[in-house]
Formats: C-alpha cells, structure tokens, sequence
C-alpha cells in the first residue's frame, strides 16, 4: 500500500497515478462467477460473432471496477468512495492493454468532509477512450 | 432480431414499480472473490490480519461489490422480454457505506426510465434500472443505476 495522501496535497488540474490491467479471458470467467453476469457474449465466441461482434467482449462492469481499484489505490485506507459513475462509450476485447487514468477536477469542503472530485477514463492502447466516468472521494485532512 | 419482438411496451408499464426484493448473506468468500476477480491485492477487502488495524477494524468489500448484489434481478427482467442484444450503456454507484462479512444486504430494483431510439441497427432501447441496498440494522448501504442498451 501506498503511503496515505491528504487532501491539503491535492492540486485540481493533476493527474492520478494510473492503472494497468490486461483483462485475459481467463479473467472474464472469474468475473462471470463473481457477478453472476453469464451472459454468452463474454465466453462464446460464436455467440458474440453472431450478434455482430469480432469476439468475446470485456464486461463493462468488469472494467468499471477497474475505475474503483484505481480510485481505492490512489485515496488509500482513510479515503473513502461516495460516488463513481462509468459510461462504456466502445467494447474492449480480452488481451488488450487498459490503461485507467484520472484527473482531479475540483476539491471542496462541505459539513466538515473533504471532497475530490475525478474525472476518469480507460484507454486501449490505440489510444481509444472506451469508458470515461467520475469519482467523488473524502480524504482525510491535515487540518 | 425481427422488429418487436422486444415486448418493451409491458416493460414501460412497470415503470417505478419496485420487484420482490432479494435477500443476500455476504460471506468473506464471496468478497476473495470479487477481489480475485478484479485482480485487486489490496489487504483491506482480503487480508483480516491487515485489515483489523484499520479503521474498519476487519475486512470490508471492494466499493464496487455491491454493484454485483442483485444484478440478477435485472438480467432476469432483460431475459424476459429481450433476445436480442444486450450491452451495458453506464453505470452510477452511490456508496454510504462498507458492506461487511455477515451482512445482510436487501437489494430492491426498479425501472425508473426506458426510451427508444430508432438506428441502423433498428430499434434500440435504453433501459435504466435502480438498486437500492439495505443492511440488517435498516441503514442505506448503496444504490445502484444501471442502463442497459438492447437492440
């Protein structure tokens, strides 16, 4: 783990150190049996192709908590997720390079916690946004 | 898919109307695996050692675990109605607080929107689904939105 951050550090405008992950099909099973989203099209590559699709896709939500492992890294233990929301703007197949990225968009002060708001986004590595999203976090304060 | 053989008009029906809740026991297991799954190696959602000096005081499940409690509901309703194809449009999660082993999470759905658009691909309707969690002390645990976009 990280050393904890603060919100007196965090300047709006910088990024958050990103995540890599590389989703494999192998790890497209292990979601389905987590979530219980056994829908075809993650595993049955004749299924997917006849909905018109090259292959087996990524399941958007896996990626979505891709999003959340992002943010939990970066906010450490005494942080905590209020709000994530992600939109799966273009599919992502298994094998591919994901890269989560976030910027911080604004901090405020409200009923005595400190909010960081985040804008978020996954890239392939054509460079592609595939999922953009948002992130309000509390950090702890110095104060 | 042949043109309306998405039954999306007794869907709109049940807008705002809320289905059986379900009731899930969540198990330590059950957060290894959302974590493995993921692959997240933060101690906090699977090491009980670490996690018992943190602030939590024992482990507690991934923020985004709770999107999985009764996501079934919604794909039961989608098997319902849709053979079509279905993709996720977005997700929002609204957290209030940890889920814990030993809870026990109440997850009720609802529709609250559908629209339709026609496309190249036809008719495609987007459809937006609300879970809302509650614990066994009657305290808000999360709620969920889901859009779901079949066609």
């Amino acid at each position: 783990m990280s050393e904890q951050i603060y919100y007196e550090d965090i300047a709006v405008g910088s990024e958050i150190t990103p995540l890599v992950k590389q989703p494999t099909t192998r790890q497209l099973v292990m979601w389905a049996g987590a979530s219980g989203d056994y829908y075809s099209i993650h595993y049955d590559k004749d299924f997917a192709q006849s909905k018109g699709l090259p292959g087996v896709i990524v399941h958007g939500q896996l990626v979505g908590c891709f999003l959340g492992q992002l943010m939990t890294d970066w906010m450490g233990e005494q942080g905590s997720l209020r709000k994530l929301t992600c939109g799966y703007k273009s599919v992502n197949f298994p094998g591919e390079t994901l890269i989560c990225k976030g910027k911080i968009n604004k901090s405020y002060i409200e009923d005595g916690e400190h909010y960081i708001e985040c804008n978020l986004w996954v890239e392939n590595t054509k460079g592609e946004k595939t999922v953009s999203g948002k992130a309000l976090v509390t950090l702890p304060s110095r104060g | 898919m042949a043109e309306g053989s998405l039954n999306i008009e007794d869907l709109k029906g049940k807008i705002g109307m809320e289905w059986e809740p379900g009731i899930y026991e969540i198990e330590k297991g059950m957060l290894r695996q959302f974590a493995q799954a993921i692959d997240d190696p933060n101690p906090l959602w699977q090491n009980e050692e670490y996690a018992r000096k943190s602030r939590y005081g024992g482990i507690i499940a991934t923020p985004t675990f709770v999107l999985t409690i009764g996501f079934e509901q919604i794909q039961q309703i989608l098997a319902s109605i849709s053979p079509g194809t279905i993709l996720h449009g977005d997700t929002a999660l609204e957290s209030y607080q940890p889920i814990r082993p030993g809870d026990m999470i109440t997850a009720t759905t609802k529709i609250t929107n559908i629209r339709e658009r026609q496309s190249e691909k036809g008719r495609t309707v987007f459809m937006t689904f609300e879970i809302t969690h509650i614990n066994q002390r009657q305290e808000l645990v999360a709620k969920c939105r889901q859009m779901i976009v079949s066609y």
